[in-house]
């Protein structure tokens, strides 16, 4: 028997406003325990939560980039359940009128390109954030309680554990360049909760879902689905039956492990949220949002395959993060060489990167400096040898032109001075000029690195070259 | 057992459970009583003709009354901490919890 597998994302995305959702308290990480927090947040009653503009702005930028309709009329709705991070009993979402709906994103799993169709998203505040301890108390912080989140939940378009990891990094990269988020899941800004059947090929109905939790990466969201999806075949085929499950990956052993069997249905007893007011898109704030939505991904890789001549690869890799792609930008915009420049990006820029495991924007590396850095490649000023220890210096945070100077590597290209070190040095080797004579070639080399050493490594190769061949010619 | 004809007592045990409430029989019946009085009330509401009508999802005029994304720090850590049953190292301190949140 064959089996067809249903893959379902919901993916929550914590927005980078200055303020919480519904109070102005900061929505900011890492301070002391609830020191973000109002009486707003602590769900006092009688308080007013009005709701953040910047909120909903990011929503509707989420719903353009994911390329879905954005609802008009939207109220907010509370959904009701009793746990000790949320002090209201409720927090308030969208439930009715998700801000977004009907949206897709294009994957590509080697090479094969898919629309993946995404429900509906909505924006919604986050809960607090408890610490367990093993002295019999839990501990509560509610800074978090109360920032925006958005939550996408994809249609069941998703079939392999590829496409799940392939949606996940076209979403991330999608919101990324929105600039509404971080979307960084070993931060937290990005969680992804799944659901996954599986159903002999043929059969319409859905098969019973599993829900995987404490999926930590991408490829942990890979190997968790894959996983699964053989544990349930298994099942099915030895005659048994899939149970509503909720399970947890564990890292270690690359499993899926029992946490509960669901009974009935979740009961959230969803009602429309009465504090806060209803909000109204009309067309001028749409029109205003989507004016300002900055360029997508895909459109910079046809941008620069089309204007700037790179590969589709180079496209491709360049525009795989916001920052690189913004990085690239400004350089060229310096007057650097695109193909030069993305040269050095992928190669010494990434290697560094991967070495240090560092982001971008966390190292001394500045756009200026690296398009100082290619200039000087492109006008000769120093040989790409060079040019790896002034990239060296450049991740020290040194100005690329100043630094060379200051270490006298510029490239020695000039006739006038090359001429008389190159025929000096043909003066005191003449057995090579006799075996050059003779048609051995190796003596060419041996005295153009006679003459590299004589200038430390300054010399233009290519220009010594030329002038090396015109003085044996003569002599 | 209690039966309304608008709600069970098994239909109140699960709100409760909800609520992570629990009662004894007594009070369960008495509840359950008044839940279903309370459900009567406001199934008169039903009797309304609301064929055509939008539904209100607030009874305020106000539309787009909302606040610019500006962070505004309340400084009230010390005195909202007062007010809660237990606290630890600026932390709520409640009794332990198994995780079962759902994380939105």
């Amino acid at each position: 028997m064959n089996f067809k597998t249903t893959i379902g994302l919901e993916v929550h995305i914590e927005l980078k406003t200055n303020s919480k959702i519904f109070s102005p308290s900061p929505a900011e990480f890492g301070d002391d325990a609830n020191a973000n927090t109002n009486v707003i947040d602590w769900g006092y009653p009688g308080v007013l939560p009005q709701t953040n503009k910047g909120v909903i702005e990011a929503g509707m930028k989420a719903a353009i980039a994911l390329h879905a309709e954005v609802t008009r009329e939207n109220h907010f709705d509370r959904k009701n359940y009793f746990y000790p991070d949320n002090p209201k009993a409720y927090q308030i979402t969208q439930s009715v009128t998700p801000i977004g709906k009907d949206g897709w994103i294009e994957i590509d799993v080697d090479g094969k390109k898919k629309k993946v169709g995404i429900a509906e998203m909505h924006v919604e505040e986050d809960a607090g954030k408890n610490t367990h301890n093993p002295n019999g108390y839990s501990y509560v912080d509610l800074n978090r309680q109360g920032t925006p989140l958005i939550e996408i939940v994809s249609k069941p378009d998703i079939e392999s554990p590829d496409e799940a990891y392939a949606y996940l990094e076209a979403l991330r990269q999608r919101i990324q360049f929105t600039g509404i988020s971080d979307v960084k899941m070993e931060e937290g800004s990005m969680r992804v909760d799944v659901n996954i059947s599986i159903r002999p090929i043929g059969s319409d109905k859905f098969g019973t879902k599993a829900e995987l939790k404490n999926l930590n990466s991408f490829n942990f969201v890979r190997k968790g689905l894959a996983f699964e999806e053989k544990r349930q075949q298994k099942i099915l085929l030895s005659g048994g039956q899939v149970r509503p499950e909720t399970r947890r990956f564990d890292e270690a052993s690359g499993e899926t492990i029992l946490m509960r069997v669901k009974e009935g249905a979740d009961d959230y007893r969803y009602f429309p949220e009465p504090d806060v007011p209803v909000v109204t898109i009309d067309d001028n704030w749409l029109n205003s949002v989507q004016e300002a939505m900055p360029e997508m991904p895909g459109k910079r890789r046809e941008r620069y395959v089309n204007e700037l001549k790179l590969s589709d690869y180079d496209a491709m890799v360049l525009t795989q993060t916001k920052e690189m792609s913004d990085f690239f930008e400004e350089a060229i915009a310096e007057g650097a060489d695109p193909k030069l420049t993305a040269n050095y990006l992928m190669g010494d820029v990434n290697a560094y990167l991967n070495d240090q495991k560092v982001d971008l924007q966390d190292t001394k590396i500045t756009p200026t400096n690296l398009a100082t850095m290619v200039k000087m490649i492109s006008d000769d000023t120093i040989s790409s040898k060079i040019a790896k220890k002034v990239f060296k210096a450049i991740t020290d945070g040194e100005e690329p032109s100043a630094w060379v100077k200051a270490k006298g590597l510029i490239q020695l290209s000039d006739p006038d001075k090359l001429n008389p070190i190159i025929k000096s040095i043909v003066d005191d080797n003449s057995q090579s000029v006799e075996d050059f004579k003779n048609g051995k070639d190796r003596a060419v080399g041996f005295l153009i690195g006679q003459i590299m050493k004589q200038t430390k490594g300054q010399a233009n190769p290519k220009v010594v070259n030329q002038l090396l061949m015109k003085e044996l010619k003569v002599r | 057992m209690s039966e309304n004809k608008q709600i069970s007592a098994s239909d109140v045990e699960h709100v409760a459970g909800l609520a992570k409430l629990k009662f004894n029989d007594q009070d369960l019946n008495k509840f359950t009583d008044q839940f279903g009085d309370i459900l009567d009330l406001v199934n008169t509401l039903n009797e309304v003709d609301t064929d055509g009508v939008e539904p209100t999802f607030s009874v305020t005029d106000q539309i787009n009354t909302m606040r610019e994304d500006v962070a505004v720090n309340a400084h009230q850590k010390e005195e909202l901490l007062k007010n809660a049953p237990d606290t630890e190292n600026g932390f709520i301190r409640v009794p332990a919890i198994i995780d079962e949140s759902e994380e939105g």
